[in-house]
């Protein structure tokens, strides 16, 4: 299969995780993603930039299976998935919202319920491990015990995000985390995420959907860029 | 001679009168109603002697093929109208309500007809078939009803919960398990609470029925308990039936919560 973007020969051979492969979405005649090919490898940290309306929730919403794709098929780790294996490749490759949605509950019944889900069913929450990673943004348990309603928008990501690491992924999708945030909680999910992928940085990667250059520059090693539904290597689109 | 009082078409004028007491308040407080009630009130008049005569016709032929042939109709429109009450709409609500509104009325009202009242060598007699299979369609209508329209309002509302669980690796069932849930209660309340208070609170038209045509009130509370024990029956068969179907029909094998496919509809109001 020939590689795109000729990048494969200067670093070592990296397993394929997620592989889109001429994706398509449409709405009626008129056609929203077509032919999208991208592929990451584990220990790639991918941003992903473009304009407003360029398709960049449309293509991580297609990458998670979320929407039915009209054209193309996505690949986990070289094996095309659908039907069944659905559900358990959603858990190792989590798309998170833009805006979280909490259940309602406190923090922990909100950390606790995906533990209630048949594919998780042989994992237990882990207390000390959540503990764990309050403590590394500067928080105590007590932020457990608030009622979801009372939570700030970071705090709310913050959830969003403890509730989807703990599942310990190999993959995050970040749709615009902080997009609605202050700079200080911006940093903060940055950090919980950059976190997570130092845990085992050669088996994990994201894709962080970012409007922000900069951002990009932070939190990616590699950055795409997309327009019209297209994607391509944003060292090569020649962006002012 | 009937036990009960013969109505002349007088009489009936006379009560239709009743009207005027509607119209007053109408134009005493200007609600600009007089239309509306005049057309409402032919309405009620033309449809019923309509039926008066078409059942007339029926109970006397006395024919499968007949009454098998009206209670299509009645379950017909039934379906229709569950559909007509949403206020929002899928491709195939049509099929998936007017066949769990048929599946559970006619389940319900032909174990009654065979089981209970046992009469099986008649089954289709008019006298029976129709009053039963019309108060079942007409209290299963409302859970039907209910029910489909709870479980897509608590979805397009829910779509970001029903959206993160299944984020989060949960099955098409997984995720949508709480609001099928919530529908079929929803769906099913109003017949549990009407069980609760009926013959304290509100005497059912089937039982005031009987009563009036003379029939012994030990008897007719005892049909008004078959009629009850069908009606929960088949509300909840009809509600789970058309609930499920729906559910079949939002979430695909592949588990994505195809959300565009409801769409707002305008019922007439």
């Amino acid at each position: 299969m020939p590689a795109g973007g000729g990048s494969v020969m200067d670093t070592v051979p990296r397993q394929r995780l997620l592989q889109g492969n001429e994706i398509g979405r449409r709405d009626r005649d008129r056609w929203l993603l077509r032919n999208v090919h991208i592929t990451i490898g584990s220990g790639q940290r991918v941003g992903l930039v473009g304009p407003t309306g360029s398709g960049k929730t449309l293509l991580l919403r297609a990458l998670a299976l979320l929407d039915p794709l009209d054209e193309g098929e996505v690949r986990w780790k070289g094996t095309t998935v659908r039907g069944d294996a659905v559900p358990s490749f959603r858990c190792r490759c989590i798309y998170l919202h833009q805006r979280p949605v909490l259940w309602e509950g406190t923090v922990e019944s909100n950390l606790r319920a995906v533990f209630r889900l048949s594919v998780n069913r042989s994992r237990n929450y882990d207390g000390a491990r959540i503990a764990h990673w309050l403590e590394t943004l500067g928080r105590d348990a007590s932020f457990l015990a608030k009622p979801q309603r009372a939570l700030s928008g970071g705090e709310q990501q913050i959830t969003a995000l403890l509730r989807a690491i703990q599942l310990e992924p190999e993959m995050l999708l970040l749709d615009e985390p902080t997009s609605a945030l202050d700079p200080h909680s911006t940093r903060t999910v940055e950090s919980l995420v950059q976190g997570w992928f130092d845990e085992r940085p050669e088996d994990r990667a994201l894709i962080w959907v970012t409007h922000d250059r900069r951002q990009a520059e932070r939190v990616a090693d590699r950055v795409l860029r997309m327009e019209r539904g297209n994607v391509m290597e944003a060292d090569d689109a020649g962006v002012p | 001679m009937p036990g009960y009082l013969e109505l002349t078409y007088g009489q009936v004028a006379l009560a239709a009168l009743l009207i005027v007491v509607n119209a007053g308040i109408s134009l005493l407080l200007q609600l600009k109603m007089e239309k509306v009630l005049a057309i409402a009130a032919t309405r009620t008049i033309i449809q019923l002697l309509l039926v008066g005569l078409v059942l007339e016709w029926v109970f006397h032929w006395q024919r499968w093929y007949v009454v098998m042939a009206w209670a299509c109709l009645m379950t017909g429109v039934a379906g229709v109208t569950a559909v007509r009450r949403n206020e929002r709409r899928y491709r195939g609500i049509w099929f998936n309500t007017i066949v769990s509104v048929w599946a559970s009325a006619w389940i319900i009202t032909g174990f009654v007809l065979l089981a209970v009242l046992g009469d099986v060598q008649n089954w289709y007699r008019p006298q029976y078939a129709i009053p039963l299979l019309g108060m079942v369609l007409g209290n299963t209508l409302n859970g039907i009803s209910v029910g489909l329209s709870t479980l897509m309002e608590t979805l397009v509302v829910g779509r970001g919960e029903v959206e993160t669980w299944l984020c989060l690796g949960a099955t098409r069932w997984e995720a949508a398990r709480r609001s099928v849930q919530h529908a079929v209660r929803t769906g099913m309340i109003p017949i549990v609470n009407s069980m609760m208070v009926v013959g304290i609170v509100s005497l059912p038209g089937m039982m005031t029925g009987q009563l009036v045509s003379g029939m012994s009130p030990i008897q007719a509370v005892k049909y008004q308990i078959v009629i009850m024990f069908m009606v929960a029956s088949a509300t909840a068969l009809g509600t789970v039936g058309v609930v499920l179907l729906t559910f079949a029909r939002l979430f695909n094998a592949d588990h994505q919560f195809l959300a565009d496919r409801i769409v707002a509809s305008h019922p007439p109001s």
